[in-house]
């Protein structure tokens, strides 16, 4: 293919890009604010939930030392680790202490297992209180020089010592950058502190060579590990340093587990025991009643959708008014009234009590109860289709709906699951009769003239022409609904009660109440791939090209 | 004219309001024998797609019979009238292939597997779209489209099929083919077809007959060449083909013919339709082509009219003249392309006249 040019003798791909330019820089500063505010509001958020997720740095960052030696033990002991782990761990500590972070990682690992947090604390408190000060004084009487901060310094910036005291060289560096940063002094005028000293006299006593000859032979050794001991009997609890060592890695799985009910054990994951377990039984109730919801939306919203499409455009204008009215009222407003309208002392149950009272609702009475009955059963099968699925998975938690229906107690409709769906099914049901109704529009009325004039039925002219045709509409609802409700949050908090809270009612618990926040990201990007899951699953069975969200 | 026993399609004194203030179909009266081809033809609005919808079940009559075979169908559902219909849009359902499609009014009619393949074979065959069984109506042309509406309407074998302005979204060439085609079927098949459009050509090229529709009534129900020649009134006249319009009074009238003064003074012959006493007023009508301006093809004593030449336009097969004639410019008068034809010249006078069956004295 030979080259084309332009008038100008340029090619004519590159005169074409030049002139072309212009209007894509333009086009992209049109859109630049937009760009920047998704990637600042939604895209960088959700990329940091997914890192949380799995992030784990605080352990090592905190305990840089401890994790280091703690691979050396055997976690299947069964016994705590030896002296030089707590060796390390006092050398941490004190540093965790000063920098104020040790108590960050107690809550972190509390989350893996109660008391670490408490025994951290403690743990702070009681490591400045050490005996180690003994080495130090031993160290100054065998020579003043010790004592002296300039002359550590000038030791320290020495290779030769450094050489010979590696451990001390590394504690006195970790001490000055803290005496710099925490207390704002100058190292060259402070004495180190005990911890320093115990790590020259550790070093000494095994034969290293200090700058000013020491004889420390009268010196006895203080065990580090009965210190902490001392602290808190815990240290020497195996399970504790378990636990230590598995959160050690940068990045850990435990979060997702801890989502699936399961935990890191020593050999990898293991289940936890029936009764701390909850998420699953959170997620399968969140996809049910999401479902639920969904379902209803469809048989509320399709033919109201229809009488949108065909109804004269006055009363068509009106009755999309009724349906815009609830996009215009507060959500929290609505779910209020859902609560007055459903509670036991409530509209509905006073006209209830009030029908049943009355006559003619003594003489419809079998009739108000077979309809009731009906109602029941359905529920009924609900709640065993549910069992059945949460039964596979091993959880306990049954589904509920607290139907009164011997007798005329009044009917528990609100504070669990029927409250939370029968208030879902309203507020999300716009969001399927809009594209409902946006896709009946375009279906002309001709075709179910078409079809009538051809021999069908009212109903044979609906099912078999009519409703196909809608099918886009329906399936753009329903992901929309799904989607939305699935993540739903403050709803099924308000009215849901315990067994009628959703799972993102537990992520925001874990942001805004046990700052767990790994494990709300882990529960969130669980969340984030059963939608995709579910849209991947849609898209192969239905078509994404024929979900019709408008004409 | 056929009475209303024998009709196979009859229509009783049929009225029709949608608002209950205004009858947008008037008094309605119609019969058609069996097989035959009726076009109802008017502008929009004139009630004649109601007239269709009421005959098809969509919408109801105000106040009189619908007679098929010679019963009322005023209260049968459309699905148990059996009668074909084409509509506008084709209507053809976009998630069925075109066999789907033809098979659908088999299938509600619980016709066998193999018989309904058959019959829709056949039906696909009688509009040569067999090739296209397997497409969906969205990879189809408009005119493929049309022929596949047809056979759907005529595949279970109705008696009365029904045409709402079916070729109106075509281009005139395969309009001109099709109507071409679907004249053909109907009578081959022997069907009973009603075919409403406001386009006069097709009307008058594929109908037995056509009821020109205005104003919720019908105007005239005729034969083509009947309404063509002989328009009934005003109305007609000036909706079926081209026609010069001239305003007078009768001044005299003879048997079958009269003479009228125009408004201009002027004084021409016509022949009474809808006038009967002198003195009435009157709206004359000629068709441009019966106009002479050759003064011996003409009567002795023909009265003629003084023109000027206004403009001459070649159209090819024809000669379009426009004249100015008793005061009016919009006069016209068409020539064939003959070898001998005078081509006339702007700004040249000329005397024209006319045969006086040719010219009908209408109501004005």
């Amino acid at each position: 293919m030979t080259l084309v040019l332009a008038a100008d003798g340029r090619p004519l791909k590159a005169s074409l890009n030049r002139a072309l330019r212009r209007q894509k820089l333009r086009a992209l500063m049109l859109i630049a604010p937009l760009l920047i505010f998704i990637l600042v509001s939604f895209v960088m958020p959700i990329a940091d939930m997914l890192f949380r997720s799995v992030e784990n740095e605080i352990v090592v960052e905190t305990l840089p030392r401890t994790v280091a030696t703690l691979d050396g033990w055997d976690s299947e002991s069964g016994q705590a680790p030896d002296e030089d782990v707590f060796t390390a761990l006092y050398f941490d500590m004190v540093l965790a202490t000063e920098y104020k972070t040790h108590t960050r990682l107690g809550s972190r690992l509390n989350y893996e297992m109660t008391g670490i947090s408490s025994l951290f604390r403690k743990s702070g408190r009681g490591v400045g209180r050490f005996d180690t000060d003994t080495y130090t004084d031993a160290i100054q009487a065998a020579d003043p020089a010790y004592a002296d901060p300039a002359q550590w310094a000038a030791w320290m910036a020495d290779d030769t010592v450094r050489a010979a005291l590696p451990m001390t060289a590394n504690t006195y560096d970790a001490w000055a950058a803290m005496i710099i940063e925490t207390e704002e002094d100058v190292p060259a005028e402070e004495v180190p502190w005990n911890f320093v000293f115990t790590s020259l006299y550790l070093e000494v006593t095994e034969g290293a060579e200090p700058p000013v000859a020491l004889d420390l032979s009268g010196v006895p050794l203080v065990s580090l590990r009965d210190q902490f001991a001392d602290v808190d009997e815990d240290w020497l609890d195996p399970e504790v340093w378990q636990v230590v060592k598995i959160y050690s890695p940068e990045y850990t799985n435990g979060y997702f587990l801890n989502s699936v009910d399961r935990f890191k054990g020593a050999e990898g994951a293991e289940v936890r025991p029936e009764n701390e377990q909850i998420y699953i039984t959170l997620f399968i109730r969140t996809m049910i009643m999401s479902g639920s919801i969904m379902g209803m939306c469809v048989l509320l919203g399709y033919p109201i959708a229809w009488l949108l499409a065909n109804l004269p455009a006055r009363k068509a204008n009106l009755l999309m008014i009724l349906v815009l009215l609830p996009f215009w009222t507060s959500l929290l407003v609505r779910t209020s009234a859902w609560k007055v309208l459903l509670q036991q002392q409530g509209v509905i149950n006073d006209t209830l009590v009030w029908y049943h009272s009355t006559w003619f609702g003594q003489l419809l009475d079998p009739v108000f109860m077979g309809l009731l009955n009906i109602c029941y059963a359905f529920v009924n099968v609900i709640t065993w289709v549910w069992n059945v699925i949460n039964g596979i998975w091993g959880g306990t938690d049954g589904l509920y709906m607290d139907w009164a229906v011997a007798g005329f107690e009044r009917l528990a409709l609100i504070n669990n699951q029927t409250g939370t769906i029968i208030a879902m099914t309203h507020i999300l049901l716009p969001f399927m009769i809009l594209p409902l109704f946006s896709v009946m529009k375009t279906i002309p009325i001709s075709y179910l003239r078409a079809a009538k004039s051809l021999g069908a039925t009212n109903w044979t002219a609906f099912w078999r022409v009519y409703f196909p045709q809608s099918v886009p509409g329906i399936g753009a609802g329903c992901i929309l609904v799904f989607i939305l409700s699935i993540g739903y949050y403050i709803t099924p908090e308000l009215v849901g009660g315990t067994k009628g809270v959703f799972i993102s009612n537990r992520i925001a618990y874990h942001i805004s109440s046990s700052l767990n926040w790994g494990l709300a990201a882990a529960l969130g990007t669980i969340l984030l791939v059963i939608v995709m899951g579910l849209y991947w699953m849609y898209d192969k069975i239905v078509g994404i090209d024929n979900v019709k969200l408008g004409g | 004219m056929v009475d209303n026993q024998s009709a196979f399609v009859a229509f009783e004194r049929v009225q029709k309001s949608y608002d209950g203030e205004v009858l947008v179909v008037k008094d309605l009266n119609l019969s058609m024998p069996k097989g035959e081809f009726l076009t109802m033809l008017g502008p929009s609005g004139s009630g004649k797609t109601t007239c269709l919808m009421m005959l098809a079940g969509f919408e109801t009559a105000t106040h009189g019979d619908i007679l098929l075979d010679g019963v009322s169908i005023n209260n049968i559902p459309p699905h148990k009238r059996g009668i074909g219909m084409v509509f506008q849009n084709y209507a053809l359902f976009p998630h069925m292939t075109v066999a789907e499609n033809l098979s659908f009014p088999l299938e509600v009619r619980k016709i066998g597997k193999s018989e309904r393949e058959e019959k829709v074979m056949r039906a696909l065959g009688m509009v040569q779209m067999q090739d296209f069984a397997g497409r969906r109506p969205a990879q189809l042309s408009g005119g493929q489209q049309q022929r596949i509406a047809l056979s759907r309407a005529l595949v279970f074998e109705p008696e009365l099929v029904l045409m709402d302005e079916p070729l109106g979204a075509l281009d005139k060439q395969l309009r001109e083919t099709l109507q071409f085609e679907i004249t053909n079927l109907a009578h081959e098949l022997g069907i009973t077809t009603v075919y409403v459009t406001h386009d006069q050509t097709e009307a008058l090229t594929m109908s037995d007959r056509v009821a020109v529709f205005d104003d919720g009534r019908i105007q005239q129900l005729a034969a083509p060449d009947e309404l063509y020649e002989k328009p009934q009134n005003s109305f007609v006249a000036q909706f079926i083909g081209e026609n010069n319009t001239m305003d007078g009074v009768v001044q005299q009238i003879q048997g079958d013919t009269c003479i009228v003064r125009l408004d201009s003074g002027d004084i021409i012959d016509a022949v009474p339709v809808n006038v009967s006493e002198v003195g009435q007023r009157t709206q004359v009508s000629i068709r441009p082509e019966r106009v002479e301006f050759d003064r011996t093809r003409l009567k002795e004593d023909a009265h003629t009219l003084k023109a000027e030449v206004l403009e001459f336009i070649y159209m090819g097969d024809i000669f379009r003249t426009r004249l100015r004639v008793a005061g009016k410019e919009d006069f016209v008068i068409k020539t064939r392309n003959a070898p001998d034809q005078r081509r006339l010249k702007p700004g040249e006078m000329i005397e024209i006249g006319w045969l006086a069956q040719d010219c009908r004295a209408l109501d004005a």
